[in-house]
């Protein structure tokens, strides 16, 4: 299961517990419980409390999972909480589960989408949108829906297109709201 | 029409309007959603329905059901933001006769495809630890993504025979509540699987008892002193609901006790084909599908322990 000398790898069969810093680092190229907060603080403006008493867990490459309390690391289940971001990657990108349930707490790299939009996007077709003047590269899609902003899911801004990266099994076709 | 190839004979004695249980059986059941309050309230997803012009009816029991008229759920909006998910009106007595409190340890010991089960990690808040176990792995699969989807992050998936359990990798050595959900017969079923008495037999019937009582047995075990076990099925047949309660009764220290349903039912059933059960599982409730209007179903609910054990809680 080891795939440095002398110090341990990552074992794709079992959820190990993210290190709190990189000094308690042991596994090369695993992300850090404060590197994940970081990221989602400064891609999206998650308050780090957000996740104050969740553990963070890798199985398999760079898939991070969050889980809601505390637990011994390593486990060997078939499931540690929910995913919520993909690691080991030039780009971290966040699961569409994980930006449905915290996206309403973004306040950055948000992009709100018009009712014809919004169904686009949930259907998985990219559009271009070339009047987003923000950063490229991952955002949270919103449409409006009983008087708030809720997210759909993630999309991948690039060259004036916002690309749908909702994945096939939640893709659908919705109702246009404007229509 | 269903063709009952007698099923229903077995149960004629057993209930009020004979009649009334067998057109029930024949009629589809209605598509029922559950508001998943980890992500909106009920009158959110009200809302939300009545913009995208779904038609719905709210169910007068629980605050938290809508009867869906015509569009699949599926295709909407509040589905769509895992704002709700389909799940029928009896299938949502389990968790709430469990009882929850904050930071409580639960094990759900059959649990995929997990509606009961996300039920229970909303009423938790999705807070403490609920695991939720089960033998295939191909319906864990499906538990894993109905949690994901719903956004379940205090769920822990376990593969395990719920009849030897091991807590084993866990900091505890006991659950606070625990959920049996029992692999069934699914005579109840009969109004969305139409199939259901076609495989009927009273062997099946008998091999699943068997694996009824193991699972309940270390259910019970795996408890802690007056901590809550909720017994369920959604069959009619006496073996596998008050012979399995009678059984694990004699064999472990528990008792059946009164739970608030609040839908209309009946009491367990004391005899059985000239066999006796301990009268306390006449606590146990009965649902037959033209009560409400639902599927059927059974449950009780148990506490571990003896009288003085556990009372604080």
């Amino acid at each position: 299961m080891s795939d440095g000398e002398g110090a341990p790898g990552n074992d794709g069969s079992q959820f190990d517990r993210l290190p709190a810093t990189a000094d308690e680092r042991e596994v090369e190229g695993r992300a850090t419980r404060e590197e994940v907060l970081d990221w989602w603080a400064e891609r999206f403006g998650l308050a780090p409390e957000t996740f104050a008493n969740h553990t963070f867990w890798e199985k398999g490459k760079g898939k991070i999972w969050v889980f809601a309390d505390d637990l011994p690391s390593p486990q060997e289940l078939e499931g540690v909480g929910m995913t919520v971001l993909r690691t080991r990657q030039e780009h971290w990108k966040p699961t569409t589960t994980a930006v449905r349930k915290w996206g309403h707490l973004a306040t950055e790299n948000v992009i709100e989408l018009s009712p014809g939009q919004a169904t686009a996007f949930a259907a998985g077709h990219d559009q271009e949108l070339p009047e987003w003047e923000g950063d490229w590269g991952y955002l949270i899609a919103t449409h409006e829906l009983a008087g708030d902003q809720v997210p759909i899911g993630v999309g991948l801004y690039l060259y004036d297109e916002l690309r749908s990266v909702v994945p096939k099994g939640y893709q659908e076709e919705l109702p246009d709201l404007g229509e | 029409m269903n063709d009952d190839g007698g099923v229903l004979d077995r149960y004629a004695s057993l209930v009020d309007d004979e009649a009334a249980l067998r057109a029930a059986c024949e009629r589809p059941l209605p598509s029922v959603v559950r508001v998943n309050t980890l992500a909106a309230d009920a009158d959110r997803v009200a809302r939300a329905f009545d913009e995208e012009g779904t038609d719905y009816e709210r169910v007068d029991w629980h605050d938290g059901l809508f009867r869906m008229a015509n569009r699949s759920p599926g295709t909407t909006w509040p589905y769509a933001h895992g704002w709700v998910h389909g799940q029928e009106e009896v299938s949502c007595l389990p968790a709430m006769a469990l009882g929850h409190e904050p930071g409580m340890r639960v094990w759900d010991t059959c649990a995929a495809p997990g509606s009961k089960t996300t039920q229970l990690a909303a009423l938790m808040d999705d807070s403490g630890v609920l695991v939720g176990n089960d033998t295939s792995l191909g319906r864990l699969s499906a538990l894993r993504h109905n949690a994901e989807r719903l956004g379940v992050t205090n769920l822990l998936v376990d593969q395990q025979d719920a009849r030897n359990y091991s807590l084993n990798g866990f900091d505890f050595e006991e659950f606070d509540a625990t959920l049996v959900d029992a692999p069934c017969s699914c005579e109840g079923t009969i109004r969305k699987n139409p199939d259901a008495f076609d495989t009927w037999t009273l062997d099946h019937v008998h091999e699943v008892a068997g694996i009824q009582k193991g699972i309940l047995r270390r259910a019970v075990q795996a408890t802690r002193p007056g901590g809550t076990v909720v017994y369920s099925t959604c069959t009619f047949a006496p073996e596998e609901n008050e012979a399995v309660l009678d059984h694990v009764l004699r064999e472990e220290d528990c008792r059946v006790v009164e739970w608030d349903c609040p839908l209309e039912s009946v009491d367990g059933v004391t005899e059985w084909h000239g066999e006796e059960f301990d009268p306390s599982v006449a606590k146990a409730t009965r649902i037959y599908p033209h009560h409400n209007d639902t599927g059927g179903f059974f449950l009780a609910k148990l506490r571990v322990g003896g009288e003085d054990e556990g009372v604080s809680a």
